[in-house]
Order: C-alpha cells, then structure tokens, then sequence
C-alpha cells in the first residue's frame, strides 16, 4: 500500500493552496483520507475521546441498512412476480425486457428470480441517488471549500428505500439534488443543516410529483390494471379506507416481516430493527429518541382507540399495527435518529421523539390527504427541535447560575 | 365547546397565517433572529388578535354589515364600504394601548420590541385575521378563539424560527444568501414541514 500513499503525497503539493489543482483539494483530501489515516495532529492540547470521527460514524449507518437494502431488493421482486402470478403482466420497461430476453422464470417462489427482478428496479435507483450525490455533493465541495463528507453515501442509500420501485430515474436525480442542494448545502454542508435532507428530498417529490408517489398502482413493479380482484394499495392506504377490517384479513406477520406493497426499503419492520440494534450498541442513533416515539406512538394510538368514532375507521387501529404499517419503523431508525437535524439535548430527545410519536398517528388517522404520516411528521418536528433545545439548555444555564450563586 | 376546539385547531395549524397563507411576513422575518425577542412579538400579536378580532366582531355586527344600522333607524344604509376604514383603525388603536401598557410595565420588552411594536399595527396577519372573521361571518365567541388561535399559531412559527436562525449561527451559508435570502428559504422548507396538516377537515 506504500506506493498508493507515496502516489498520494507525491501529487500533494498540486493540491494544497497555490497549487495548480487547488480547486480540486476536496477530491484529492476524499481520497486520501478514505485510504489512510491522515498525518496531521493536534499541536496543542487536544480533546480527542473517541476515535469516532465523520466517516466511522457514517458507515456505521451504511451498515445498519444493509439489512433493509437487502430487503428492498428481495421484497421489490418478490412482490412483482407474486402480482404476476395473480395475473398482473409486466410493466412496458426496459427492466422487463432485460429479464425476459435472459430466459429467468416469472416465478414468486424462486428467490434468485425474485432478487434479479428486484435488484433490475431497485438498483438504478439507488445508482441513479449515489451519482446525483456525488456529483453534488464534491461540485459544492471545490466551490464552498470544504471537505467532502460521508453524510451524501448515507443520503443517497436512504432516499431511494423511501421511494416507490416505479419511480421514474429523472425524478429521482431530481429530488436527490433538491434534498442535498436545498437542505444541506446551501446552509454549508453536513451537521449545518435543520432538516433531515433524505426526507426533504422525498417530501419533494411527494408533493411535486405525487401521482408517481402515492396512490396505489406506485407500489409494485407490474402491470394489474387488467386484473380487478387486486388492488395492489399499500395495508395503510387499505386501512385509511376501510380501517380495522382490512387489517383483521392481513397478516400482522408478513407486515412485520416486510413482504407487503410499500416503498422499497421501509416495509420490513424486522430489517429496521436489526439496523437499529446495531445504531443503539454503537450509540449512533439515539435510543431516547426512539423510545419516545415508540412511547408517543402508543399513548396516542390509545388515547384514539378509547375515544372511537363512528366515521373514521382509523381510530381503531391498535399501536403494534401502527408500528408495522408503512414507514414507521424506518422513520424511527433511519430518519429520526439523525444527529443533525433531532434535537440534541438527551430530555430535548425524548420530547421530541414523543411528539413525533403523536403526530404520525393523528396525521395517519385525523388527515383524510395523506395515509402516511411519518415522513410529515419527522419534518415537522425538524422544524421545532432547536426550539425544544433551546429551552431545555436555558433551564441548564439557569440551573447553573443558581448554584454559583448559592 | 368541540366546535371551538377544532375552530382553534384549524387557526393554529391547518390554516397557520404565517406558514400557510404568508401573512405577517415583515415582523416574522425581521424579528426572528433571537427566541426571547421573538416570544415578545408572538404574545403581542396573540394578545392583540385576542382583543381587535372579537371588538372588530362587534363592529362589523353592529355597523357595517348590510342593515346592521336597522337599530338606528336607517334599515336600508349599508355601510359595508368603511370596513377596511373601521377595522384597520380599530387595530391601530389597540396596538397602541399595548404598546403603553408594555411602557410602564415591561420596559425590557418594550426596548427589545423596538420599531416592531408600532408595525404590529400595519401586520398583515392582523388585519388578516379580522377580514377572514368578517367573510366567514364568524360569531363573536368564534372571533375570540380564532383570533386568539391565529396568534398562537403565528407565534409558534416565529419562534421556531427564530430556534432554528439561532441554530444556524453555526451554519456556513454562502454569502450572498447570508441573511434575508437563507430566511426565506428556511420559511419555505418550514412550511413543506407545516404541510403536514394540509387537507384536514374540521
């Protein structure tokens, strides 16, 4: 590896300030810094506690999601060709006839058909948000000097499990840079911006282009309007219409397991929580916020079930299906947790994961405009978690001043 | 009672006046830079709703609705054409006996008010709240707690605003967004966040 570092430092000087390549200092520090330890070290005294630095942490992250990207590409296929078996045809894209000319069967049963399937629509997805990003995210680098982060490999993994597999490539690219552009760089780049960007990116496109984003022909990669006996609707968008009974017919199970219609990677409430165990045992993602959207959650969901109503089915829905339908647990591991945009004081945590916990069920069962609710109320409360801070650090100052005063 | 409640609901959050119709946006974005200042101006805008919503109720009742004069002796006078006139004057002189009471009692908040106090007067969300109370014809118990309700839901946007400008001392915006510009665009990426509550019917 010698000679890789000794290539490295041998172009160096190019780089540095006065260089010729000076405007490229932020490729060439990704690079090197990726590959090896950096030489630099503190002069004075340091405060150094940790070896956890911006890119441990970030890969960390990348880790915690491989279970749900292995999910979005199995569940992807598999729905697709259980949609078919049921009569649905394939849709009209070059992905169908990619699989049908190399001769795979359309058959549910068979896993390697179900993750080719899956992989043919869930993987220019995912490359069509990593190429966005790394083509934004080292472009305001040069610009903005300042060094690339890893938050856009994070970023660009976690938008595309928010999305629905039929999504059409160009709005992906679209809503990825509008997420890294509008909520991240503009306010200087990783750990500066209030909102959470993967999910500003998915707000985007649900709102600008929601007829790819919501509805029920979005969620599975096939073909079914000629078949009437399915609907293809996601258990939410079922549930918001017709409340407990369209649950009473469905399986918690299969829910918990993951392999119901849905955005691609959010379905799977088991894959969630192996990502989160590991976020916890690294201490990563916060377990107060978690716990105080699972507490959030089941106070609200109760308080709904014993004051009813005669018109909305969703009262009735019970907490342990709120935390299996539609991106609840996703949202709770993946996208509340993030250290920037949550609240940041460790009771400031717990309240602001509570009140998530209680919005996304009043917006999934007071709000007839949207089935889901998570993503809206994650935003929501990005909006007020300074403020939460701010008060809880204000109580902190004045604790303090009464004890130096005594 | 569930009437007013969801009456208060829909001013704080559905039909928010800063994030959903964009009203008020001089003070809301010219006094956000600090919470504490930012919570003075949001209780003088509810306190000052809370009082010109239900009084401009009584006059509109009383004066300028189409045959409200009946009590004079002039059933057929409509006077409806002085509603800006009557409203906007109503407020002003509201606004200015805050701003004496805020004198004497809390010069603090009064010399952290500053210029914004007298504007509250000209605040579009004020005179907002005042004619949507008169197109929906509202009673003067629902004028209360819409007025009321708008200036809570006013006063929740201006400070998280004010929370997140003061979180972004630590951001590094390019500079020509430095300001007015990154405001602008926090309030539109707030009221994406805001959308949330879009499209409930209450």
């Amino acid at each position: 590896m010698q000679f890789l570092k000794d290539a490295h430092l041998n172009v160096k000087h190019h780089f540095e300030k006065g260089g010729r390549l000076e405007f490229f200092y932020p490729i060439w520090e990704a690079q090197f810094t990726g590959l090896f330890t950096p030489g630099d070290v503190t002069r004075t005294a340091s405060h150094v506690r940790d070896g956890l630095d911006n890119k441990r942490l970030m890969v960390t992250v990348v880790f915690a999601l491989l279970p749900c990207m292995a999910m979005a590409t199995y569940n992807t296929g598999y729905q697709a060709l259980l949609a078919m078996a049921q009569g649905a045809v394939p849709l009209d894209t070059w992905q169908a006839w990619v699989y049908t000319t190399a001769g795979l069967p359309f058959d549910f049963k068979n896993p390697i058909a179900c993750i080719v399937y899956g992989l043919l629509h869930y993987g220019p997805i995912l490359a069509a948000s990593m190429a966005t990003g790394a083509f934004v995210e080292p472009l305001t680098a040069m610009i903005r000097k300042h060094e690339i982060n890893e938050g856009f490999l994070v970023s660009g993994m976690l938008i595309p499990l928010t999305l629905p597999p039929t999504i059409p490539l160009w709005m992906v690219v679209v809503g990825t840079a509008f997420g890294t552009i509008f909520a991240k760089e503009i306010f200087g780049g990783t750990g500066m911006n209030f909102l959470n960007p993967a999910l500003t990116s998915r707000a985007f496109l649900f709102f600008a282009y929601p007829a790819a984003m919501s509805g029920d022909a979005a969620w599975i990669a096939a073909d079914f309007s000629g078949v009437d006996s399915f609907s293809g609707a996601t258990l939410l968008a079922q549930a918001a219409v017709s409340g407990e009974s369209a649950l009473a017919s469905a399986s918690w199970t299969q829910s918990f397991l993951g392999f119901v219609p849905g955005s691609m990677g959010e379905t799977s409430t088991l894959a969630c929580l192996l990502g989160a165990a590991l976020l916890v045992w690294t201490r990563i993602g916060s377990i107060r916020t978690m716990a105080g959207i699972v507490l959030g959650t089941i106070v609200m969901a109760g308080f709904l079930n014993i004051v009813g109503s005669d018109t909305n089915p969703m009262f009735a829905i019970p907490w342990y299906w709120h935390a299996v339908l539609g991106g609840w647990a996703f949202g709770l591991v993946y996208m509340a947790t993030d250290p920037v945009s949550s609240a940041f004081t460790n009771q400031g945590k717990l309240i602001y994961g509570g009140l998530i916990g209680v919005l996304v069920v009043l917006i999934r069962v007071v709000n007839p405009a949207y089935p889901e609710g998570m993503m809206l109320a994650i935003l929501f409360m990005n909006m007020f978690a300074p403020l939460i801070d701010h008060f809880f650090v204000q109580a902190n100052i004045r604790r303090r001043e009464a004890r130096y005063a005594a | 009672m569930e009437h007013y409640l969801s009456l208060a609901t829909k001013a704080i959050f559905v039909e928010n006046m800063a994030l959903a119709f964009f009203l008020g946006m001089c003070s809301f974005l010219a006094v956000s830079k600090k919470v504490e200042t930012a919570m003075g101006l949001g209780f003088a805008v509810v306190f000052v709703l809370g009082i010109t919503c239900p009084l401009n109720q009584l006059l509109v009742d009383a004066l300028l609705e189409p045959g409200a004069l009946a009590w004079a002796g002039y059933p057929d006078v409509n006077v409806s054409f002085l509603s800006y006139l009557t409203l906007i004057g109503t407020i002003a002189a509201a606004v200015q006996i805050v701003e004496m009471v805020l004198d004497r009692y809390s010069p603090e908040l009064y010399n952290a008010l500053g210029v914004f106090l007298p504007l509250i007067a000209v605040n579009c969300a004020i005179l907002g709240a005042s004619l949507f109370m008169q197109e929906r014809d509202y009673t003067l118990g629902e004028a209360t707690v819409f007025g009321a309700g708008s200036g809570i839901g006013w006063l929740l946007a201006v400070v998280a605003l004010a929370a997140i400008r003061e979180k972004m001392r630590y951001s590094n915006v390019p500079g020509p967004l430095r300001g007015l510009g990154i405001t602008f665009i926090t309030v539109g990426l707030m009221s994406v966040g805001f959308m949330a509550f879009a499209g409930i019917q209450l």
